[in-house]
């Protein structure tokens, strides 16, 4: 009987909690130096579930009993579903015996909000509190920081914690207080400002004191649903860009919105989810973070949104062909990861392995450059390479004919609300 | 064409290199274990491995690799990889005759080849780090079972070590039939008799929350899948299909 319940618990709170895309238990530093049980160091996805996610933590609400009514999310008050509740002691017995067995990185642990934002903040802290302290667990945990929760239970949170988040849910104000006019997103904002200094001062703190407590070692993220609201992808990624600058943000997700409620500010039911859009989301998130891209040069007012059947780092080259063809063995790094068909390792790799000789299509090919896009944009130590003036066009023609995109099955018009 | 047998230790592999360079030999095949093709014509050298002879080839290697690229030819060889062992012949015979370092000229088909082994070692290794899923016997050691592609157990032995400090548990390779066993102190080499029992199926064997756990587990992976985000293609990518039957959610 007990055991039935426990089950059915963790159905109803596993379920209500997958909406929220954040999965990553990397970049923590948390070492197991008390031989205890477990570190954070390495991300490990431990499986994948068949929509092709990876599951790399124990992802459950502590309830999903909740005082508002957000018209996007499956546990609002109003809507009628079975509810439950774990006690912090069921918590902390799963996260260890699943830890054991090698299913999971750690814990990701959120919660509906029930009576109020520190009631429910402290039960996710003693949670913590209590893996960390009564057994020895030094796995990953991440914890979703309730907005007007007290910064007292917030610096206790980050104590325990290796990553916290507050999500923004939708990229804007104004689309925010359409589907959830009961929050604020000055509320959200306030904790993610607090943990942001209290990061920088506590390793200030650690650099002077060797023994000072680590602190949220793998910092904030936050998540934006698209697709639920009408926002153009500048507005999100500007929103994006603002947060990694203003908040030293590890991570933005992109949530695309997966319609589970009928409600007439949202989508209807049957629409698909945006999976194009949020994979492009992503790419351009990349091109930010690491291939030294700023946001107006990926999308801007001329063009609003992310081209579907392309992606971004094509679009922008198809945008300033001037740029091209660049000199495979003599153009700068930040250059090179400009080229389509190029990725990090590869451009990497260009750069080392030129020093020992010059190279040619072949060796690219080997590198593991994807030579059907970047051929329209280099030149090697080869006498052939792309001769024609081709416009854009003529080029995204050539590439789109020549490629099987991935999305090509499930290829869907994107939503258009207005 | 000359075909050189060895043992298929490393420092057999090195003693091939001393004989190649000693016999300056040119063009060479290379085969583990014992000679038993009969084909005539054909030129074999069985090599003996020999410590001193593969010392001097160990030394000059390090003379000329970085530790890491030390330890990267070391990997790529213990993988046991079909047919490789002429690629990584080939690439020392490279690090020898060249000048400088070489091990990032990737224009070069040796150390582009071995680049390649060691991401596909690395990946081996990482899914075991990611698929082993560990079953708690009554005598409180957790069990399991793996058949990796490649000889990665010994590579994954720290990593365990360090995560799993508190308690013993026990991880063994079907396939090339020998395990790790850590008691809470150091890690041994073991193998285990299945002729008398089959650690990896018997049921009364299992403490008595394991049955509830996996149960829990196998919940927990139904309940986070989204069926309308269903792709299976991707899936597939990331959980192939020859590792199910040690996953608990697969089985």
């Amino acid at each position: 009987m007990i055991e039935e319940r426990i089950i059915e618990k963790l159905n109803i709170l596993a379920d209500a909690a997958k909406y929220d895309v954040s999965c990553s238990s990397s970049g923590s530093k948390r070492k197991n130096e008390n031989k205890g049980l477990g570190n954070a160091s390495n991300g490990i996805c431990h499986t994948y579930t068949e929509d092709g996610r990876c599951v790399s933590l124990l992802k459950i609400l502590l309830t999903n009993h909740c005082i508002f009514d957000c018209a996007y999310c499956v546990s609002r008050s109003s809507n009628d579903i079975k509810r439950a509740a774990f006690t912090v002691q069921e918590v902390v017995d799963i996260t260890i015996n699943f830890y054991r067995r090698n299913y999971i990185e750690g814990l990701f642990l959120s919660s509906g909000i029930f009576k109020d934002a520190d009631f429910t903040m402290e039960r996710l802290v003693r949670v913590a509190k209590k893996l960390r302290t009564e057994h020895k667990f030094n796995g990953y945990i991440h914890l979703k920081s309730i907005p007007g929760a007290s910064d007292e239970l917030m610096r206790e949170a980050g104590l325990y914690a290796d990553r916290l988040s507050v999500n923004l849910e939708i990229p804007t104000e104004a689309g925010l207080k359409l589907l959830a006019p009961e929050k604020n997103r000055k509320d959200m904002i306030q904790p993610m400002g607090f943990l942001k200094n209290e990061i920088i001062l506590r390793k200030e703190e650690k650099a002077l004191f060797k023994k000072a407590p680590i602190f949220a070692p793998a910092g904030q993220s936050t998540q934006m649903i698209v697709g639920a609201t009408p926002e153009t992808d500048v507005q999100v990624l500007q929103t994006a860009n603002h947060f990694y600058k203003n908040f030293n943000l590890k991570r933005v997700y992109y949530s695309g919105y997966v319609p589970v409620l009928s409600d007439k500010r949202l989508p209807a039911l049957h629409t698909s989810v945006p999976m194009v859009r949020e994979n492009r989301l992503y790419q351009a998130d990349w091109l930010m973070r690491f291939y030294g891209f700023k946001v107006n040069e990926i999308v801007n007012d001329t063009n609003p949104h992310l081209d579907l059947d392309i992606d971004p780092k094509l679009s922008w080259s198809l945008r300033n062909l001037e740029v091209f063809p660049i000199d495979i063995n003599k153009a700068d790094l930040q250059l090179i990861l400009r080229v389509p068909g190029i990725g990090l390792q590869s451009a990497h790799k260009i750069v080392s392995a030129r020093q020992f000789g010059k190279l040619n299509w072949d060796q690219l090919k080997k590198i593991g450059v994807a030579l059907n896009r970047a051929k329209y944009f280099i030149t090697c130590n080869s006498s052939r390479f792309e001769r024609r003036d081709l416009t854009a066009t003529n080029i995204k023609q050539f590439i789109l004919s020549q490629s099987h995109s991935k999305f090509l099955k499930n290829a869907t018009t994107q939503l258009n609300l207005f | 064409m000359t075909t050189l047998v060895y043992d298929g230790t490393f420092e057999g592999l090195l003693t091939c290199v001393f004989e190649i360079y000693e016999r300056k030999l040119l063009h060479v095949k290379i085969q583990k274990g014992e000679w038993l093709s009969k084909a005539l014509f054909e030129e074999v050298i069985q090599v003996i491995t020999d410590e001193k002879r593969a010392g001097r080839v160990l030394q000059g290697l390090q003379e000329k690799l970085s530790a890491g690229g030390m330890q990267r030819l070391y990997a790529a060889h213990l993988a046991g990889m079909d047919d490789e062992d002429i690629m990584l012949i080939g690439y020392i015979r490279y690090v020898f005759d060249s000048k400088k370092n070489v091990e990032e000229d990737y224009g070069n088909k040796y150390v582009l080849r071995l680049a390649e082994i060691i991401r596909m070692v690395r990946r081996e290794k990482h899914r075991m780090e990611a698929f082993i899923r560990f079953q708690k016997l009554q005598d409180g050691i957790f069990y399991a079972a793996i058949e990796p592609d490649f000889n990665v157990l010994p590579l994954v032995g720290k990593h365990f070590k360090n995560r799993y400090a508190d308690q013993k548990w026990i991880i063994y390779d079907m396939r090339r039939n020998y395990g790790l066993y850590y008691d809470l102190h150091h890690i041994e080499y073991i193998t285990l008799d299945f002729a008398t029992s089959r650690p990896d199926n018997v049921i009364s064997s299992y403490t008595e929350d394991e049955g509830l756990y996996q149960n829990l587990w196998k919940n927990y992976f139904k309940s986070v899948n989204i069926p309308a985000r269903k792709n299976t293609k991707l899936h597939m990518r990331h959980v192939p299909k020859r590792y199910w039957k040690f996953l608990t959610e697969k089985i």
